[in-house]
């Protein structure tokens, strides 16, 4: 299957559309659309799983398709979205490095990973394989990118969100992955334990603020002046 | 029997967690049945010892594993049993007892299939599973603390198991062509069998993923920002497991890659790659361990300087060295960790300030402690002290220049633990500010020293007295690792 057939078109359309939601993730400015754009790249990963799962008559991908758009289409920003009206935040993200420079080195990044992959895969599998993997590895760098270059706790969590729907790409579109459902599912419960933790720990009072930065000043040995109030040892009973 | 018992070694405990996650935690019980639940799945681990090598399906029984799996339930009995005199002082409500127990079952269960997996997809499965279920643990008191400890924890091995699973995909990939579709392609046996013809371009890209992202669970810098919060800012005994389970864990996730990608004429070396991690780790680790003031955190700075040297044996090739290293870690720093807790909850803090003159005070504690800080920096006559010597020969033997750097290293390291047991252990003691509820089950202190003397005891034997047939097993174990 090459270029021009319209199997690998499709998918190659779905793929490059998930990296391109990559992009608009890194260039929100504002959590709401944060939030939107990452519901958009969950469902173009289901369409995309759902694709493959016709194409390589697999059908054990039907449910990972219908798992990926349940849970990242639907469930995870109605949750996060539910979590910003509750804490009555519409903040903007609060970028560590600044738009211009993330969609810069989003792009070096895309590159790299095109030079990585191709190169090393060229003697071997499907042209298809070879450019879903280059384009699923983008999806998990630019991911990767986007937790560092955001301080807001929410940012950094659809940063991990959107680098594991980079991993999903790259199983699903390896012809014959053994357990590729049963690894896309536990890696979703890794995830939706994420989201429930954070909406846990950000509607208690503890943490009325988005900001990580404001956890810093917890951390055991860095202020050893200011840990008296948050700091309880087992030791010291509360 | 034996081909089922990999299997029921890790439903046993996930059953228990399910046990002791419904059971309305009244009294002394859930310790009690955690404690009860962990001394059958020591059997059960001890049995494993006894199985024939082979593989079952998903999990498989090697030289490797087995005596991982033994050391796994061994050092899970000692917790829970020190976990049982500890937790009232841990002054848990009834949901956060109910989830401490269940999490520290889930993760022991994860702990072994993560050990006994065959299957690479498997073995990922588990060790997120056994991330999960320690996050919860180390996130159980709520505090602001233990939620900066758990997030930090959370992420950066939330991204470390992902990456995993990107190397885990493209091992994967490189053996498609030669073992076809399904299970088989994620099996390490098979994986092992087809190496050679492999794609080596990419087997080096998967080895990369892999050791990134196991490396991070393994503690490895510069992946190891999350250890010593993670190991600080849970609840007391949870640290023994974290740091003599959890990290050996994913350093054999690591191993089991290396093992495959190795085979590989043309692939990446991975030993250079393994030696660079291990040495970063051992040099950051000597010089840490001099600034802590918080003695959890000094001894978790300990445990990353273990695995450095751990993961420098097995870069070299020196598994033996390798094997035993990470074993005598496991049990010294165990032994470590309950005399800290307990010091902890007798002193009332765990400021090393604030800890003092323990062999005065309180002999078989403050003994117990010292000898255990004394074999982690190094001293005879634990194993540390053997696998040190070997791994410095093998060095010499084979990278001279790296002598000088594991030396100093291991010598910064050494004094600086050396000091740590000097204002621990002894001079005039502080005063004690004893944690209500503590060792309040009949037998008192003996709860932590008990187990303490034990770890170090058998630690003493893998050093200096090995039975012959386990001498064999972990040459079979040097061989399977390549």
């Amino acid at each position: 299957m090459t270029f021009g057939s319209t199997g690998y078109d499709i998918a190659h359309l779905l793929g490059g559309g998930i990296l391109l939601l990559s992009f608009v993730l890194l260039y929100q400015r504002r959590l709401e659309g944060v939030i939107g754009a990452f519901a958009i790249q969950g469902g173009l990963l289901a369409a995309a799983a759902a694709w493959q799962g016709w194409m390589q008559d697999e059908p054990g991908l039907y449910v990972t398709a219908l798992l990926a758009f349940g849970a990242k289409a639907l469930l995870i920003p109605l949750a996060l979205r539910l979590l910003l009206r509750r804490l009555g935040l519409h903040r903007t993200v609060e970028p560590a490095l600044g738009i211009g420079p993330s969609l810069l080195a989003a792009s070096a990044l895309v590159g790299l990973s095109v030079m990585v992959v191709l190169p090393v895969t060229a003697g071997q599998a499907q042209a298809l394989t070879r450019e879903n993997l280059a384009l699923a590895l983008s999806v998990v760098l630019l991911g990767m990118l986007m937790m560092i270059g955001r301080r807001n706790a929410i940012s950094q969590v659809i940063g991990l969100l959107s680098l594991e729907n980079g991993l999903i790409l790259a199983a699903i579109g390896v012809r014959g992955m053994p357990l590729v459902v049963e690894l896309s599912t536990a890696a979703l419960v890794l995830m939706l334990a994420l989201v429930a933790g954070i909406v846990v720990f950000l509607l208690r009072d503890q943490l009325a603020t988005l900001d990580t930065d404001v956890l810093h000043g917890h951390q055991g040995e860095r202020h050893q002046g200011e840990r008296h109030q948050g700091e309880r040892h087992q030791g010291e009973g509360p | 029997m034996t081909l089922h018992l990999p299997w029921i070694i890790v439903f046993l405990p996930w059953a228990g967690a399910l046990l002791l996650a419904a059971l309305a935690p009244r009294g002394r019980w859930p310790a009690l049945v955690n404690l009860g639940v962990s001394g059958v799945s020591c059997g059960l681990a001890l049995a494993v010892l006894a199985v024939p090598e082979g593989v079952q399906g998903w999990t498989r029984v090697d030289a490797v594993n087995q005596p991982l799996v033994a050391l796994a339930g061994i050092i899970g009995l000692a917790t829970a049993a020190f976990s049982a005199a500890t937790v009232e002082a841990e002054r848990f409500d009834g949901l956060r007892a109910r989830a401490y127990h269940a999490a520290f079952q889930l993760f022991m269960g994860a702990q072994f299939l993560a050990l006994l997996s065959d299957n690479l997809g498997v073995m990922w499965v588990a060790i997120e599973i056994a991330t999960l279920a320690s996050v919860l643990i180390v996130a159980v008191h709520g505090t602001p603390a233990a939620i900066e400890a758990a997030w930090k924890f959370f992420l950066l091995c939330g991204i470390g198991i992902a990456l995993a699973l990107f190397g885990t995909i493209l091992l994967y990939l490189a053996a498609q062509p030669l073992v076809g579709q399904g299970d088989p392609g994620l099996s390490w046996g098979a994986l092992r069998a087809v190496a050679q013809q492999c794609d080596p371009g990419i087997l080096s890209l998967a080895f990369i993923f892999l050791v990134v992202g196991y490396g991070t669970k393994a503690g490895l810098v510069p992946l190891h920002a999350w250890l010593p919060d993670a190991e600080a800012e849970g609840p007391l005994p949870i640290t023994a497991v974290l740091s003599g389970l959890l990290l050996n864990a994913a350093l054999v996730a690591v191993l089991r890659a290396k093992a495959i990608v190795g085979l590989n004429p043309g692939a990446l070396e991975p030993g250079p790659l393994l030696v660079g991690f291990g040495l970063a780790s051992l040099l950051l680790a000597s010089l840490a361990l001099w600034r802590r003031r918080d003695a959890r955190r000094l001894f978790a700075w300990s445990s990353i300087e273990h695995m450095g040297l751990s993961a420098i044996a097995f870069g070299l090739g020196a598994n033996l060295a390798g094997m035993l290293h990470l074993m005598g870690h496991s049990l010294v720093k165990s032994a470590v960790f309950f005399g800290i807790g307990a010091a902890a909850q007798i002193k009332g803090s765990q400021k090393i300030s604030d800890i003092g003159g323990l062999a005065a005070s309180h002999p078989a504690l403050g003994w117990g402690l010292a000898l255990g800080i004394a074999g982690l920096a190094g001293l005879p006559p634990f194993s540390l002290f053997v696998s040190e010597f070997r791994l410095v020969v093998a060095a010499a033997a084979m990278q001279p220049w790296l002598v000088l750097s594991i030396g100093i290293g291991l010598l910064l390291a050494g004094t600086a633990l050396v000091r740590a047991l000097q204002a621990l252990c002894l001079g005039p003691p502080t005063p004690d500010a004893p944690v209500p509820g503590a060792f309040t089950l009949p037998g008192g202190l003996w709860w932590a020293t008990g187990p303490a003397w034990a770890l170090l005891a058998l630690s003493m034997l893998l050093g200096f007295a090995l039975p012959a047939w386990f001498t064999a097993l972990l040459g079979d174990a040097t061989r399977l690792l390549g």
